[in-house]
């Protein structure tokens, strides 16, 4: 876990956690992490677009028929 | 004196709740503030975070933060990704929470806000909070599973595919109770029609905007359709006030009815990107921001509780619905106290991003927290309205009558003095021609949270335009639901229609694919027609049939975790579970008898169709039937609630006796059989 220390890092933190949590609510996870993710374990192979990022996440989450609750 | 001096603060946090409780709990005859009931349910829910969710982590499950979870195992910056706790737990609450607890409590406060309150503490501390703990344990363990294959693994195939065929029936029967929440909130509104049927053109536009003008830019054009949706509230006002145009978005429940079936096939046919995608946005939003709007405004307003804590109809025979405090108000109030749904939700994408284990935790149990307190200020804002409008508002017109004079006098007689004005006035307030017979609970809520609201923000002119935001609030998330839901049922059916027929397996084949969408939108379809046409509203039959199904999947739900904690050789801490499985199995199944075999024809269903079915016979027409086809469809639909009830009460009943084997296999076992993912520690990157 990161640490925290002044207030401009702790306001920084909370509003990128904000931001994060507001796109995880509609199933789109962060694209900054992905992009680290394949950096680290697939160097090779080219991480997609944004917007192809974006496309493949909607299709994940909205296209295998999953139920909401009531 | 250290260890002391710990829970010292704890002890000040209880004795406050406690005296808060009390509070309400002893209030007789003196109206009292919400504010007690507010501090009342969060110190009941720090306590109960503290100490007892503290006990299931450490002493019943020995959840591991040294245990590699699944998220760190499988990681693909996609489906599986390590996510900071607060970040999931605001996804997990947005995929919890919906309209089930903002209706349920609304329904319940006929009996006065205090069983409602006590049930959702009660509930939530020991059995909701408790299911989704531990279900998303229980995943997280085994790689993410969803609940139908945990079954499958943990009790054998049989079970499982019985618990994946009651989940279908289910949803059939939310997807149905929730279009009626719609249909009862809309009919004979032009405002709320135009405003609704606004939201999809609209999502509509956001669909091509993300796609084609600028992908992928979700904030920004979230932001555009909530301009937008505002815009269409006003534009409501100017329809409703517009002699041309209010009766072309004025429609009675019978062709709402239609208009939402055709409405169900055609969404749930589109790509998902054009309307689905764009839609959830602007509801998910809209709820989080409502959510806690509602929460400001309940502090900032500290309204009185008008309703009495009891009302006579906690003896039974409520206008709202029949039957008596138990077990019906242990199923009317699902959501918010236990939810069988939510066993889905905690072994859907949630286990999948857990950091560390120890987060399931707060994310599980603190998660289902906020849910019951969702439901506490629904409950809140339904008790803070005028009990005589209450009860105009939710009495099916067959009970109480039809004009204000009729109703006011009907409902005086009750007790809640009310005088015909009051009930014009508050429609006029509401910018609606009528509140009578407005059940469903989604109108009730909106009047209750015009209430608050307006007196934050506004005051008296913008009453209406804070009703009409709160009914586009819930349309908006219960359309999402009727979307999705269908495609997810239609998925479902797909792969139980594949067994039989395997050309129906194929999801890339059009006609396979319609036909399924098809069948699934006639079985919420036939379901919400016979809800509306209902002459006790269609809530009186079909809310405890979703109530009892969704409360018969959180006793499936835990009736997996008692299996898991015997399998783990945890013996002695089953109770945790069995405790909550059992009254939930108690509830449903005394509920479920009731409403088949009850001699009262209120309650039950076959009583009814007798009633009727006795008329048939000797000719006499029974109203509100006008023909004796009618009376033979009143006959026919009661056998079939009939039938379903005793359904639902098989699926449960035979998951029952997989459990007991499952539990009496484990115990003769000398050692753990239960069946994990196998140990592999963090990597020393993220151990903390």
């Amino acid at each position: 876990m990161k640490t925290v220390t002044g207030l401009p890092q702790a306001g920084r933190y909370l509003a990128r956690s904000l931001a994060q949590s507001l796109r995880l609510m509609v199933g789109l996870p962060d694209y900054d992490v992905y992009l680290s993710h394949m950096a680290r374990t697939h160097p090779g192979l080219a991480p997609m677009s944004y917007e192809a990022f974006f496309q493949e996440r909607l299709e994940a989450r909205y296209g295998g028929g999953k139920g909401r609750c009531c | 004196m250290h260890s002391i001096r710990r829970h010292l603060v704890w002890l000040v946090v209880a004795v406050i709740g406690a005296f808060a409780l009390g509070t309400v709990a002893l209030a007789r005859g003196e109206s009292i503030n919400a504010l007690w009931v507010v501090v009342a349910a969060l110190c009941t829910y720090l306590i109960a975070y503290r100490y007892y969710s503290l006990f299931i982590a450490d002493t019943v499950l020995g959840l591991d933060g040294k245990r590699k979870t699944p998220a760190h195992r499988h990681n693909d910056g996609l489906d599986y990704v390590p996510t900071d706790k607060n970040v999931l737990f605001g996804h997990h609450f947005a995929a919890i929470a919906g309209a089930g607890p903002l209706v349920g409590p609304v329904l319940a406060a006929q009996m006065g806000y205090l069983p409602g309150l006590l049930w959702i503490l009660a509930g939530v501390v020991f059995a909701g909070a408790v299911q989704d703990f531990i279900v998303l344990f229980i995943s997280t363990r085994r790689d993410g599973r969803s609940l139908g294959d945990l079954i499958k693994q943990e009790m054998g195939v049989v079970p499982g595919m019985i618990a994946l065929f009651g989940t279908f029936m289910i949803m059939i029967i939310i997807l149905a109770v929730l279009a009626l929440i719609v249909v009862k909130a809309l009919a004979e509104s032009p405002w709320g029609t135009f405003t609704v049927a606004a939201t999809i053109p609209v999502a509509v536009f956001m669909g091509v905007y993300l796609r084609y003008i600028r992908p992928g830019r979700i904030g920004e054009v979230s932001v555009i359709g909530f301009v937008l949706l505002m815009l269409a509230i006003f534009g409501g006002q100017a329809v409703s006030q517009s002699a041309t145009w209010a009766p072309m978005f004025t429609f009675d429940g019978k062709a709402l009815t239609w208009m939402l079936v055709g409405y169900g096939f055609i969404a749930a046919s589109l790509p998902v990107w054009l309307l689905l995608a764009p839609r959830d946005y602007l509801s998910t939003f809209l709820k989080i921001g409502t959510i806690i709007a509602l929460a400001i405004g309940i502090l900032f307003v500290a309204p009185t509780l008008q309703m009495p804590a009891i009302t006579q109809f906690a003896q039974g025979n409520g206008p709202v619905w029949s039957g008596n405090l138990f077990p019906f108000l242990f199923i009317t109030i699902a959501c918010g106290a236990v939810s069988g749904f939510h066993a889905l939700i905690s072994s859907g994408t949630t286990p999948k991003m857990l950091d560390n284990e120890r987060h399931a935790r707060f994310i599980g149990y603190g998660g289902m927290l906020a849910e019951s307190f969702v439901a506490v200020m629904a409950l809140v804002a339904a008790a803070c309205i005028d009990p005589g409008v209450y009860f105009a508002m939710n009495s099916p017109a067959a009970l109480v009558g039809t004009t204000p004079e009729a109703v006011a006098q009907t409902i005086s007689g009750w007790g809640f003095s009310i005088t015909p004005d009051v009930l014009v006035q508050t429609a006029k307030d509401v910018g609606e021609t009528t509140i009578l017979g407005r059940v469903g609970g989604a109108p009730t809520l909106a009047v209750g949270m015009a209430h608050i609201l307006h007196q934050v923000v506004g005051g008296q002119a913008m009453m209406a335009f804070w009703y009409h935001f709160a009914i586009l609030f819930e349309a908006l998330f219960i359309l999402t639901a009727v979307d999705a839901g269908t495609r997810a049922g239609r998925f479902m059916l797909q792969d139980l229609l594949g067994s039989f027929v395997p050309a129906m397996k194929r999801t890339d084949s059009m006609a396979a694919n319609l036909i399924a969408t098809f069948l699934c939108v006639a079985a919420w379809g036939y379901f919400l027609y016979q809800g509306v046409v209902d002459p006790l509203g269609g809530i009186n039959t079909l809310w405890p049939l979703f109530g009892i199904s969704n409360q018969m999947l959180a006793a499936v739900a835990l009736l997996l975790g008692t299996v898991v904690l015997f399998r783990m050789k945890r013996d002695r801490y089953a109770w945790v579970t069995m405790a909550p499985a059992a009254w939930l199995l108690l509830c449903t199944l005394t509920a479920g008898w009731q409403k088949i075999f009850s001699p009262d024809p209120k309650v039950g269903f076959l009583s009814h169709a007798a009633k009727y079915a006795d008329g048939i016979a000797q000719n006499v027409l029974i109203a509100p039937a006008k023909t004796p086809e009618a009376m033979s469809r009143i006959v026919f639909n009661d056998r079939l609630d009939a039938a379903l009830c005793a359904l639902f009460m098989f699926v449960v009943l035979s998951v029952l006796v997989y459990s007991i084997r499952s539990v009496l296999a484990a115990r003769a076992s000398g050692h753990p059989t239960v069946r994990e993912t196998p140990f592999e520690p963090m990597p020393v990157s993220v151990a903390s």
